[in-house]
């Protein structure tokens, strides 16, 4: 095998089957609404967590640690692997797909991730902040609202970019349950051409360029928002 | 019950292969990854692109990409060339990987913590004389090492975790024990609540360790 014959291979499966079979629409499609699916679900219940575990009641904050603990502690494939085995048990009449548990598998994931950028984003914000407008007569809330959460969102919202990329990466590990995301397209691929090393460079390829893409972008509303700031 | 702890036992057996392949993969990501980031702060432009363009593609990339392509990928393409080429163990290629992946991400933690020492540092250091690679040698990554410490830990964990992906390139680590014992015995409850208590028994202390020493680290500089 030459450079220039897997060079070959690759443009060929890459018109046949990703632009002629559509498969590229497909798995970047379902990629990209699992991550977003994630991390947008991932973010609200991230929210809950964070400020569950920042309020006063101690048995909250202790399920809330254990939960972020465990979520954090293992792999996210075996969180797939577990989500995929007993959602279907807990919604029985609700018949889920297998994208759908997948889905919930990783917004759990995510929320545990999300739960700590938000908390450390509002951790960083400087103390005196807090003090100042408690001093000058604010409550609590209004502190918080409208004070120490629009500084924490500075530092919050580079992070959350950062975490949609990791799970778009992280997405990759569904095509184990077969749902049509991008790395589900390699089995397809190669059972019909056998041709394993191209069909991954192409797929790499096309990860890269998501990933890189959005990295950049993030790059771009990071700056505007400091130059805003 | 009973059950529950034998899918415990089953996990824990793949303990040693897992921690094996995440403590060898972490050294060549760590001396990869010096090696790249002292690459992105010489003056040669082609080194910095190159290690760009190397961390970039592996942090844009899933593992499991990166994964498939060394351990299926080199041979095919090795023996397409004639030389007969396999891989004596599967855990080689998935070693190669880790520390490869891990390395792009090791490179950025250095660099950044090369960046957080004081530039007066080097200033000063190249003023008494010293010769920038010295001071780089004797000042500078001494004091980056402790920002790093934390950074280069918390990748450990990391690393440990991303290592279950490499039960789909042949190495049998704790993930593949649960799910081989799950597909002989059917208890899947068990066995994946095994494999996680067996992961959480090698993350969660080592990021409680990791959490004590940044604070710790937090009050010295805060009692400067």
């Amino acid at each position: 095998m030459t450079l220039g014959s897997i060079l070959h291979d690759m443009w060929d499966i890459f018109v046949k089957f990703y632009i002629g079979e559509g498969l590229l629409v497909t798995g970047v499609g379902y990629t990209l609404l699992l991550s977003a699916i994630a991390v947008f679900f991932g973010t609200i219940l991230g929210s809950l967590l964070a400020v569950g575990k920042m309020s006063r009641i101690k048995p909250l904050q202790y399920i809330i640690t254990a939960f972020v603990e465990i979520m954090r502690g293992t792999p996210a494939l075996l969180q797939l692997y577990i989500a995929y085995f007993i959602v279907p048990m807990m919604l029985t009449n609700l018949n889920p797909t297998p994208i759908a548990c997948v889905a919930i598998g990783l917004t759990l994931n995510s929320a545990a991730y999300v739960s700590e950028i938000i908390r450390s984003g509002i951790n960083a914000v400087d103390k005196g902040q807090t003090e100042a407008a408690r001093a000058l007569g604010l409550t609590s809330r209004t502190t918080m609202t409208k004070v120490v959460m629009p500084q924490a969102v500075r530092n919050i919202l580079p992070a959350l970019g950062n975490e949609f990329i990791t799970i778009i990466k992280e997405t990759s590990l569904a095509s184990n349950f077969f749902v049509g995301e991008l790395m589900t397209t390699y089995a397809i691929i190669k059972g019909v051409t056998f041709n394993t090393v191209p069909t991954l460079i192409d797929i790499g390829i096309i990860y890269f360029v998501m990933t890189f893409t959005l990295s950049k972008l993030i790059g771009v509303a990071e700056r505007r928002m400091k130059a805003g700031a | 019950m009973d059950v529950y702890i034998k899918g415990f036992l089953i996990a824990c057996q793949g303990i040693p292969t897992t921690v094996w392949v995440s403590l060898i993969a972490i050294v060549i990501g760590a001396a990869f990854g010096l090696l790249l980031a002292l690459c992105s702060q010489t003056k040669s432009k082609i080194l910095q692109v190159l290690a760009k363009i190397y961390v970039d593609v592996v942090r844009g990339t899933p593992m499991l990409v990166q994964a498939l392509i060394m351990a299926y990928g080199v041979p095919w393409l090795l023996q397409s060339w004639g030389t007969g080429f396999k891989w004596a163990n599967l855990v080689i290629p998935a070693i190669i990987v880790c520390g490869c992946n891990s390395a792009a991400y090791m490179s950025e933690i250095i660099r950044s913590g090369i960046q957080a020492v004081d530039k007066g540092q080097m200033e000063a250091a190249r003023s008494l004389g010293m010769s920038h690679g010295m001071a780089m040698k004797l000042i500078i990554i001494p004091q980056a090492i402790r920002v790093i410490l934390p950074a280069f830990a918390n990748e450990f964990v990391t690393l440990i975790k991303e290592t279950s992906v490499l039960g789909y390139v042949g190495v049998i680590e704790i993930l593949r024990r649960g799910q081989l014992w799950n597909a002989s015995s059917f208890e899947t409850f068990p066995a994946y609540i095994g494999v996680a208590l067996a992961y959480m028994i090698l993350t969660i202390p080592l990021s409680k360790i990791i959490n004590g020493y940044e604070r710790k680290m937090a009050r010295r500089e805060s009692a400067r």
